[in-house]
């Protein structure tokens, strides 16, 4: 009890304390710095490299070429078809998501918790195998064509085509979306909702104005989720789409394992990290908090 | 609180009720159909052939299959005890303290949640060859890639959730019980050991069985950095799946079903002890 708290003391106290968690953060900080920062930076610093005719990489010879091949037309379409089928699997998830997590929210805390683990156990399940249950039932003999042939429909030919990839995006990412809208409008100030109603406004005039720019955090950190990785999809257009009509994700892949042209798959990349970056910084600055 | 704005009524009830079973339906259906065909004695799957246990056997005997699934449990455990340590050591310091650069740190510790799949992998795969070659002009040495630099990889990316997990229990915790533990003599460590560890201890679980399950899920990073020997099941599966489907297919994608359930299972147990939120 003999130490006066004196503004001296107190500064000590506090670059002790800065040390300290400086310290703790070190081993994460070193490790993230060399294993994630390093191989981003090199991404970025090989899309301006030169491909060399023997499919090599080039350092010295600084350009953009990279970047221009973007605008030609195969790159292109890809480009277009990739945002298109991101933006729909987006919109998607949205309508099935927002009156869902809507009912949950206004269930009893005992049927909540219940109805979020069914939402939690396909969030957590292996990506991979859930697109692959789709594969076996979209078949040419598969239960979904013989279920349409039954009724008259003839044999469903989605498989191998956008349709079938955005119903494999949207079986894949829709709990990506559930989650942060059901924490948004689950933490809403429902008394505001109350207040809107008796103060005269229709349930569609409440919903405008009141319940959806308060669960606005919700919707933008949902899309984010499911736009983001949709958007860079690789395993879904392989399995579902066949690897025909190429998206992003697979055009990357193969121009770093096929066509071995390292700085146009690592401009493509790029992009693809900025509007990464861009939605994200978009969220922050919308007022959410955390993803 | 707000009963009544809470209590659904007449046609928006039956609306939203409905849209809600329908996408439990969507969700579980194709799981379900699934997990009926991987029993099914037909060669050809998504048919009905009656019951059989073969293709689980195949699975059992399949040598390739086995040895991928121990690439995937040794990477997986081996990634889940160093992103257990580094993530909670990061919680801990961005919940409890300020420091220089704090700011760029928690943005560092963010990326790898969002960075789509396949910009990770090209990531990885320039970094581990760039890092070969500078090891064989500079040393002479040979280091090429296997299970280690995809157990490097899945670190990387496991440690930002593990600590996004425990920062969430830190969080909610006050700071008050170290401090009362400190007042009465505890010293750091034992204050960390008796008081915050035990505390934060089901954030740390969920962290590490978040971690072990993107491990063993994880396909896009994994093919990109995993070299001769070092396949992990999923990979495996994926090449399976690229030529074509079969029943040997189902069942080890049952098999990887089960065991992903079993491990959010035991997480919501794990973070539902002492009263913690689902999410």
């Amino acid at each position: 009890m003999t130490a006066v708290a004196t503004p001296k003391f107190e500064a000590a106290n506090e670059r002790k304390k800065s040390r300290r968690g400086f310290l703790l953060a070190l081993p994460a900080y070193v490790y993230l710095s060399l294993f994630f920062a390093l191989p981003l930076l090199s991404v970025v610093v090989y899309s301006f490299a030169k491909r060399t005719s023997t499919g090599g990489v080039a350092l010295e010879d600084w350009n953009i070429d990279s970047y221009t091949k973007l605008g030609e037309p195969i790159v292109r379409d890809i480009l277009l078809r990739s945002f298109t089928l991101a933006i729909i699997t987006t919109v998607i998830c949205l309508v099935l998501a927002y009156p869902f997590s809507y009912f949950l929210a206004t269930r009893k805390a005992s049927t909540r918790n219940i109805m979020l683990v069914f939402v939690m156990i396909p969030f957590w399940s292996n990506f991979l195998v859930r697109n692959y249950a789709w594969r076996v039932l979209l078949g040419n003999d598969g239960p979904v064509s013989r279920v349409t042939e039954g009724v008259g429909l003839g044999e469903t030919t989605i498989l191998f085509t956008p349709t079938a990839i955005v119903l494999g995006l949207v079986y894949g990412f829709l709990p990506f979306m559930i989650l942060p809208l059901y924490a948004a409008v689950e933490r809403m100030d429902w008394s505001l909702i109350e207040a809107s109603r008796d103060l005269g406004a229709t349930g569609m005039q409440t919903f405008r104005k009141v319940t959806f720019p308060l669960s606005l955090p919700g919707v933008i950190a949902g899309s984010i989720l499911v736009f983001i990785p949709s958007l860079g999809a690789y395993v879904t257009p392989q399995i579902l789409g066949g690897g025909k009509k190429t998206m992003l994700g697979s055009y990357i892949v193969t121009q770093f394992l096929t066509a071995r042209n390292w700085p146009v798959g690592a401009a493509v990349s790029t992009v693809l990290m900025v509007v990464m970056l861009g939605a994200t910084m978009l969220y922050f600055r919308k007022g959410g908090r955390t993803l | 609180m707000a009963g009544n704005a809470k209590q659904l009524k007449g046609n928006t009830r039956w609306a939203l009720g409905l849209n809600a079973t329908l996408v439990y339906v969507f969700f579980y259906a194709p799981i379900a159909l699934l997990i009926l065909f991987s029993f099914s004695d037909d060669p050809l799957v998504g048919r009905w052939g009656g019951f059989t246990l073969d293709w689980y056997r195949a699975f059992g005997e399949n040598e390739e299959v086995q040895s991928a699934l121990g690439v995937s449990i040794r990477v997986a455990i081996m990634s889940t005890v160093v992103s257990v340590v580094l993530g909670t050591m990061a919680a801990l310091a961005l919940e409890r303290y300020r420091f220089r650069g704090n700011k760029f740190f928690d943005a560092l510790l963010y990326l790898p949640v969002i960075i789509p799949d396949v910009t990770m992998a090209v990531m990885m795969l320039l970094f581990f060859t760039i890092a070969r070659n500078a090891a064989s002009t500079i040393f002479g040495v040979d280091v090429s890639k296997g299970v280690w630099s995809v157990t490097v990889s899945h670190i990387a990316f496991s440690i930002s959730f593990v600590s996004i997990v425990v920062r969430a229990r830190i969080a909610g915790m006050s700071e008050k019980l170290e401090e009362a533990a400190q007042d009465l003599y505890a010293s750091r460590w034992q204050a960390f050991r008796y008081v915050t560890l035990p505390l934060i201890l089901p954030g740390i679980i969920g962290g590490g069985l978040l971690a072990l399950t993107l491990s063993l899920d994880d396909v896009v990073i994994t093919q990109f950095v995993a070299g001769p020997g070092s396949t992990t099941l999923p990979v495996y599966v994926f090449g399976l799946i690229r030529r074509g489907v079969s029943p040997l297919i189902n069942a080890v994608s049952v098999v990887m079903l089960a065991a992903s359930v079993l491990l959010v299972l035991l997480s919501l147990v794990a973070q539902r002890a002492r009263g913690g939120d689902v999410t």
